[in-house]
């Protein structure tokens, strides 16, 4: 256990090397002249010069990933191009957290609905509970994340007016029922992507699982439907999906931009779009390392769980 | 003496549900078996004999039910019980021992802790109680190291110790009834003879009935005290051992038992077989069904079924003419078509192997970052054999032995690390894309698993087709091909329209004949066949085994067979070598290696072949234990761990000596070769 976990962690630091380098190479190759688009078509060749010094980008390429690899990694991400010229780390890791929060409020709706769901397709299969399990399950996943994100807000805000239509400022959230307010729609908004997947896989996993020879032994050591799912089924039929979770789980750091934009909810993703649109490098540099850096990781954590909870692996 | 059976069927009836119509699978079975008494179920594929034997647990698929008939288990009728009154029996007073041992087990769940659930649930058992009882069952079973057991995880016992562990838990609850489901069949020859052992000493110790589900006659003959033998759904004769074995009165069941390959001795050359296919569930007829492949059916068997008729010493038969039969007036018998072209081997060798080894185990990434040397598998170590022109040379080993390794190695599926082979008196490379067209062309191979050994959106035609198109130097044209395809189907047994078909539409049967006339597409010297029938029914083994020597003798080529059945190896080798741990342990023509001397391994091996004849009694020596891992192989004479002949420290610490007992037969041991003969011979005499 203990050679595979390092030779996983082995695999994470080259995983990330690699996606380094390709997003220093992609952000060199965006089009347009940074100093240019920051100071104003009328800047003057002198201050551009400046520009460029001040932030080094007159250095060599190699010297500039160098230089952006190092002080990554040592937690200096250098000074964004946005108004003031704040430091990267507190701009990212400010909404890093915000992420975060929305993503873990998300699994926690998603995971035991969508598992409890494909159990019960699963007992049920070709039932009329599966059909409208499967059904259901399908169509939240067909539809998109703006049109499900404005029917909440017409429905739950505007109509009942349950929550407030427009995000408060994070600094102003002091209660748990405000923290609610904000986060409740956006989650589910996430949610219904993940619960058509997760209750897929964990049905079909449940199905497979039903199939098996060991299934037939514990039936006939007389135990009940209920023991047979749960001491025997579940543990064997969820570890798949955990697979699967660990994947969302990068996405909803880093991939919620529509749902963000939707609610106006400051995170990463939006941060994302802003600095895209306004060629901050560093901002956009050290986003996508902590999205890549998060699929990574938590694609980590699923190995070692998967590993964990499976003594074929553990005790190879 | 009226003892009351522990279960009985009276006239079960077991439908399926196929859509909205219910298809009766099993028909009017009677079947009763007393306690301490083992009783056979035989039949092939497709007969019905799971089906009727978890049938006779109450055991039954959602799709299924009993339509009629009554189920009585210690005089209870159970048929009609609820799901709750079945979990008071299942697990407790009725047992199973599945085939597959490693799938019927928990992969994430303990030993320990899937023994003790049917003990908790049904004796009311205390956990630590029940850990205690169930390291007392492992040690019933012969398990050393009870106690590290209960801890382990399936996948980390060998096939031989989960099928021990699956003996325990069935037996930790004293059941009445045991339906043991084909349960050595995943296991070597050796290790079958020692659980077959268990079982006969445990039934009788627990005074349990139990029913054997079985398509080996083999161990139905050693195992068995009654036996019923299952076609299409029906039994078609029901009798003691001994009296089925030695006057079948049924001509399905002399057929099945002349289909043995042992049962061909002497000058008849060939194997009898059962025409035909059995036939599918639906299509089920209100005849005999088994009149379209019954060499003596009359008129009446085609238009009225015959009842099953309770005749004297017990016994049970459906058949409209047993009574002609069981007074020797009619011998119903498939006399083999033809007669074998004698095919007598040639002096010159069309293979020639010196040396050769293969290891696995590469050295990863991450053991090139810690300079860790990772876990070397000698699959192979320093082989060399010899195949005459003309002649076969059967590969025998447990599993683990490296003969699947070395024939894929022969063909260059896998690369040799070392050594010379030689083909036609050409050397051949040992990588495959380095092999010219014309070895290729001599030097084809047939698989185990007809199944999956064709390409299943390929058409028949196109498959053994593509082989000519792109090997062979003839048959430039289409025309030319089809019609060289529809040669070699008709030279396997099989009609020229089977081109047309897809695998999804052959029986397992014809699938191997097609991949037969595949490897026989380009006139190969040598064909390489691994296991080819052990995925068939006997009757269908049959058949598959005269094609191999009719076309040994018609086209001329050699065989390099593959097996872990002696009784095939016998039927159609000449010579036979024999493996262990990668290494050759005896080589030797056919006879000499199946009689005094043999290496102590062979030996064993012979000895743990379950003879279909319950009137002799298997051979003694039982081998403990399973075969060591290849990777820490033992030192000296890698078979001195388990050797019942082991002599010192000599068989320990150095290599055995090859010694020529004659004619080229080399034995590879300690003892020497008459000391051997004198050991042997006793053991011979002492057994009978």
């Amino acid at each position: 256990m203990g050679r595979y976990i390092l030779r996983r962690l082995i695999l994470l630091v080259g995983t990330l090397i690699v996606t380094s380098l390709i997003i220093f190479a992609l952000t060199q190759f965006l089009p347009g002249d940074v100093a240019r688009l920051i100071l104003g078509r009328e800047a003057s060749p002198e201050s551009i010069a400046q520009f460029n010094e001040r932030f080094g980008l007159d250095q060599p390429i190699v010297v500039q990933y160098v230089d952006w690899l190092t002080g990554f990694v040592t937690g200096d991400w250098g000074v964004s191009f946005s108004a003031g010229n704040p430091r990267v780390s507190t701009q990212v890791i400010d909404k890093l957290g915000n992420s975060l929060v929305l993503a873990g409020f998300t699994l926690l709706i998603a995971i035991p609905i969508s598992v409890v769901l494909g159990i019960i397709a699963a007992v049920r299969e070709n039932s009329w509970v599966d059909s409208i399990v499967s059904i259901v399950s399908l169509s939240v996943v067909g539809l998109p994340e703006f049109v499900t994100g404005v029917i909440l807000i017409n429905i739950f805000a505007l109509g009942f007016g349950w929550f407030s239509a427009t995000t408060p400022p994070f600094s102003e959230l002091e209660t748990l029922g405000d923290w609610l307010n904000v986060l409740v729609l956006p989650s589910i908004t996430a949610s219904f992507v993940l619960i058509g997947y997760v209750t897929r896989m964990s049905r079909a996993g449940v199905i497979d699982e039903l199939k098996k020879d060991y299934v037939r032994t514990a039936k006939l050591k007389g135990l009940s439907p209920r023991q047979i799912m749960f001491r025997h089924v579940l543990r064997n039929a969820l570890l798949p999906t955990i697979t699967v979770i660990a994947i969302s789980i990068g996405w909803l750091i880093g991939g919620l931009v529509v749902i963000e934009q939707v609610f106006n909810y400051k995170g990463l993703g939006s941060l994302l779009v802003d600095a895209v649109k306004q060629k901050n490098l560093p901002v956009l540099q050290a986003v996508s390392m902590i999205v890549v850096f998060t699929f990574a990781f938590s694609n980590l954590v699923a190995d070692l769980l998967y590993a964990l909870l499976n003594p074929r692996i553990r005790l190879s | 003496m009226s003892q009351q059976p522990v279960i009985e069927a009276k006239g079960i009836n077991i439908d399926y549900r196929i859509g909205k119509k219910w298809l009766n699978v099993i028909r009017d079975v009677d079947l009763s078996i007393l306690p301490v008494q083992i009783h056979g179920l035989v039949g092939e594929s497709g007969s019905g004999k799971s089906t009727l034997a978890l049938g006779m647990m109450r055991f039954m698929a959602d799709n299924a039910r009993i339509s009629s008939g009554q189920l009585l288990f210690d005089g209870e009728d159970i048929a009609n019980y609820s799901p709750a009154q079945l979990r008071t029996l299942w697990g407790k007073s009725i047992g199973l021992m599945p085939q597959n041992p490693l799938a019927s087990l928990n992969p994430t769940i303990t030993i320990g802790n899937q023994m003790i659930e049917a003990m908790m649930l049904h004796l009311g058992l205390s956990k630590n109680d029940a850990l205690k009882e169930a390291e007392a069952l492992l040690l019933k079973v012969k398990l050393a190291d009870a106690d590290k057991i209960l801890n382990r995880y399936p996948h980390q016992l060998s096939g031989g110790m989960q099928q021990r562990v699956m003996i325990a838990m069935a037996l930790s609850t004293r059941p009445r009834f045991l339906v043991l489901d084909e349960p050595t069949t995943a296991l070597d020859v050796t290790t079958q003879a020692v659980i077959l052992d268990l079982f006969r000493e445990l039934i009788i110790s627990e005074e349990a009935a139990a029913l054997y589900v079985s398509h080996d006659l083999g161990t139905v003959a050693q195992l068995c005290d009654y036996v019923t033998v299952l076609y299409a759904g029906e039994v078609m004769e029901s009798a003691s051992v001994n009296d089925l074995y030695a006057k079948p009165l049924h001509p399905y069941t002399s057929g099945l038992l002349a289909s043995l390959p042992g049962s061909a001795t002497g000058d008849q050359s060939r194997l009898s077989t059962i025409d035909g296919v059995a036939p599918s569930l639906v299509e089920r007829s209100h005849a005999c069904v088994f009149a379209d492949r019954c060499p003596v059916a009359i008129d009446k068997c085609h238009t009225d079924k015959p009842p099953l008729e309770s005749i004297p010493n017990g016994r049970l038969v459906r058949c409209w003419r047993w009574e002609e039969i069981d007074s020797g007036e009619l011998i119903p018998r498939n006399r083999p078509a033809g007669l074998n072209e004698s095919a007598s081997p040639r002096e010159n060798y069309v293979l020639d192997t010196q040396s050769v080894s293969k290891r696995f185990g590469e050295r990863g990434l991450f053991d090139r970052l810690t300079g860790k040397e990772p876990d070397y598998v000698q699959a192979v170590d320093d082989v060399s054999l010899k195949i005459r022109e003309r002649s076969t040379l059967g590969l025998v080993g447990e599993s683990g032995s490296g003969k699947t390794t070395l024939a894929r190695a022969i063909v260059a599926l896998t690369s040799a690390d070392s050594g010379e082979i030689e083909l036609c008196e050409m050397p051949l490379s040992k990588r495959l894309n380095q092999r010219t067209k014309e070895s290729m062309q001599n030097l084809q191979m047939v698989f185990q698993n007809p199944h999956d050994a064709l390409n299943p959106y390929m058409t028949v035609g196109d498959t053994i087709g593509r082989t000519i198109q792109i090997l062979s130097d003839d048959y430039k044209t289409k025309k030319s091909r089809e019609k060289r395809v529809a040669e070699l189907l008709q030279s396997v047994g099989l009609t020229a329209e089977y081109a047309t078909r897809y695998p999804d539409q052959l029986s397992g049967g014809e699938k191997q004949r097609v991949a037969i006339a595949r490897a026989f597409a380009t006139n190969p010297a040598l064909v390489v066949a691994d296991e080819p029938t052990s995925s068939l029914d006997v009757s269908v083994q049959a058949v598959i085994l005269n094609l191999l020597k009719d076309l040994r003798a018609q086209e001329g080529a050699s065989y390099l067979l593959i097996s872990h059945d002696l009784e095939v190896i016998s039927y159609l080798a000449d010579w036979i070598v024999v493996m262990y741990l990668g290494e050759i342990m005896e080589e030797g023509d056919t006879q000499d290696v199946y009689e005094v001397p043999s290496h102590p391994y062979t030996e064993a091996l012979l000895s743990a072949i379950p003879l279909p004849d319950p009137t002799v009694e298997q051979g003694e020596i039982r081998l403990e234990g399973d075969i060591p891992s290849p990777r820490n192989k033992p030192t000296g004479c890698p078979f001195h761990t388990r050797c019942p002949r082991y002599i010192g420290d000599i068989c320990k610490d150095q290599d055995p000596p090859m010694r020529d007992a004659g004619d080229g037969h080399m034995i590879r041991c300690h003892i020497p070769i008459d000391e051997l003969i004198v050991l042997q011979a006793q053991a011979v005499r002492g057994g009978e």
